[in-house]
């Protein structure tokens, strides 16, 4: 239980983990979001992100797998630099949330849970979002897009393949 | 940005401030923000306790239980710290309200959050929202640090002497995040699962110390309802019923949307007048009236008062308020099958009945569907979501299964179109395969 003498996070990163862990009665409640801003800052969670997470928590390595291995956002595989995330649960499904999964299929080349050869997009068919009354929608990285039609869906690709895609991190 | 929509029949409460800048601090106080935590601090914990009891307020987030009474449950005296927990894991298909809360009302959470401290006596609460809400979970940290700087939270809390600490976090994915042990697990850097109970979150919850935990649209209300009164509160809905709530209407609808109505309204008025009916002259073919884990409706069941008790003699729930309307173009056994896959993915493992159980009815609907079925299949189907009620530690498993049961009973005839080698007779959304 530390704050480790090198660390593999930027420094603003690491000054934000060292007051997260204080904030609560137990250093093992900032786990969970620590993991997710690892990952939004690694890209994934790597091995050293585990072991570093582990020392500045107090816990074992296999402590925190045992956790990451649980939230279906944790990954310790890189993805795309968007990931886009296309919600075919019900609401969607009755709005052709499948039509626009197949549709990114398509235009991205890729399928469920692979990464373009650029490294550029990944695709993945995920559960519910929480944007029900505005379905179809999709999440690229952490951002919103709903109402889609297949040509709104091409105009927000190209946006991101261009650079100018919202990133809410 | 989701889309806000308004019709004359609504009664906006909790809804009031949504789309008027209210989640910056000061245009919140301007209308009439944070007046009802000043009001609890003066008055005291019996009064909000009373308050909340007379409004009639239930759980918002499906269970339906006494907000009022929940509170009242926590002991006075108790060595542990107790905690408020807002629960913002929202994951139930259908139901997108509380993205709207966090988006358009923050301080209402943080207020509300608040004022169940004073309740109860706790010193210190948790505002919990699902990892795919990053961009609301931005929105709370601001209101968050905007509500510190005006002395609203912390110490000495409105010059009161009393001190209260707001702390936001996020989840990284789990549906099952959302049932209230497993979201203090979470909250406690552990994986989601759920704990048995007794004992109940109100004596021994969070880091084991007497934990009120309430859905953040029920937290939210708490305010409106120490402000107009929990009796002209409770006057808005039906009897045990009190006040309106946010459904989300979704699917196969004109207008859909997140629309603030009293208790007690009829569904099939919400269906047809708010939210404009079948869109292309298709007919209604079923609804889900609260959330993907609640039976389905047919048309001639409709017209039904949307309150906890009307639904429960409907034989379905209420739930979180998602209404998903389906028209006749939809399978049914692909609707069950979706369903039912979904609950699949988010069952946590922990107990037999619901992780074999999901897993083996997400295989035979998926046959079934491709038409490698028999008659005696669809009973089995009916006979293994049947086995699962009431079986599991947490509501998971009835969640599961409910649904199934609901959509064997009401649609068998659709199933049986599927079998012996038929498959689908519907356009269908996903290739039929054989698993």
């Amino acid at each position: 239980m530390s704050t480790p003498a090198t660390t593999i996070f930027s420094p603003a990163l690491a000054a934000r983990f060292d007051k997260l862990v204080t904030l609560y009665p137990v250093r093992r409640s900032a786990l969970v979001p620590m993991l997710l801003y690892s990952q939004d800052e690694v890209g994934y969670i790597s091995d050293a992100v585990v072991e570093e997470i582990a020392v500045r928590i107090g816990i074992t390595p296999l402590d925190v797998r045992n956790v990451l291995s649980y939230y279906s956002m944790l990954r310790t595989k890189p993805v795309g630099k968007y990931n886009v995330q296309v919600c075919t649960n019900i609401s969607c499904m009755l709005k052709d949330g499948y039509g626009i999964l197949d549709h990114c299929k398509q235009r991205l080349g890729i399928g469920h849970k692979e990464v373009t050869p650029d490294g550029l997009f990944s695709l993945e068919e995920v559960e519910c979002i929480g944007a029900c009354c505005w379905a179809p929608a999709v999440q690229i990285n952490y951002d919103f897009y709903d109402d889609l039609t297949p040509e709104k869906m091409d105009k927000v690709l190209e946006d991101y393949r261009a650079g100018r895609g919202k990133e809410t991190l | 940005m989701p889309r806000l929509v308004s019709h004359p029949d609504e009664v906006k409460i909790i809804s009031r401030r949504f789309g008027q800048g209210a989640a910056e601090i000061d245009r919140y106080i301007e209308l009439d923000g944070y007046k009802a935590a000043q009001a609890a601090i003066e008055k005291g914990p019996e009064w909000i306790i009373a308050e909340m009891k007379a409004s009639g307020l239930r759980g918002r987030g499906g269970a339906g239980f006494p907000t009022g009474m929940k509170w009242s449950f926590v002991p006075k005296q108790s060595e542990k710290p107790k905690y408020v927990l807002v629960n913002g894991d929202e994951s139930e298909p259908g139901t997108c309200k509380d993205h709207l809360i966090f988006l358009h009302d923050p301080h209402a959470v943080i207020e509300g959050t608040l004022i169940a401290g004073l309740a109860i006596g706790a010193k210190m609460g948790f505002i919990y929202l699902r990892g795919e809400y990053r961009y609301l979970l931005k929105i709370m940290e601001k209101a968050v640090a905007d509500a510190y700087a005006k002395g609203f939270l912390g110490k000495n809390i409105f010059g009161s002497g009393i001190d209260f600490e707001v702390v936001t976090q996020t989840g990284a994915g789990a549906y099952e995040v959302g049932e209230e042990s497993a979201l203090m697990e979470s909250l406690e850097g552990k994986r989601g699962v759920p704990r048995i109970k007794p004992p109940f979150p109100a004596v021994v919850g969070l880091y084991g110390g007497p934990t009120v935990i309430n859905n953040a649209e029920t937290i939210a209300t708490a305010p409106h309802i120490l402000l107009m009164g929990g009796e002209a509160y409770a006057k808005v809905g039906t009897e045990r019923n009190g006040g309106t709530r946010l459904f989300g209407i979704s699917g196969h609808v004109e207008r859909p949307g997140v629309y603030e109505l009293p208790m007690g309204f009829n569904l099939k008025r919400a269906i047809y007048e708010v939210a404009g009916g079948i869109p292309g002259g298709k007919k209604l073919k079923a609804v889900v009236p609260g959330g993907s884990s609640t039976p389905v409706l047919l048309p001639e069941e409709i017209d039904v008062g949307l309150d906890f008790d009307q639904m429960a003699k409907a034989g379905t729930m209420l739930g979180s308020g998602g209404v998903v309307v389906i028209d006749e173009s939809v399978c049914m056994v692909e609707f069950a099958l979706r369903t039912i896959k979904f609950y699949q993915h988010e069952s946590c493992g922990w107990c037999i009945p619901c992780r074999e159980g999901t897993d083996w009815l997400k295989k035979s609907i998926t046959r079934l569907h491709a038409g490698g079925a028999v008659d005696k299949d669809i009973d089995n189907i009916r006979y293994l979501a049947e086995n699962m009620m009431g079986r599991t530690f947490c509501p998971l498993g009835d969640a599961a299964a409910m649904p199934t049961i609901g959509f064997v009973k009401k649609f068998r005839h659709e199933f049986e179109e599927h079998l012996n080698g038929k498959g689908c007779p519907y356009e269908h959304q996903r290739e039929a395969v054989l698993v």
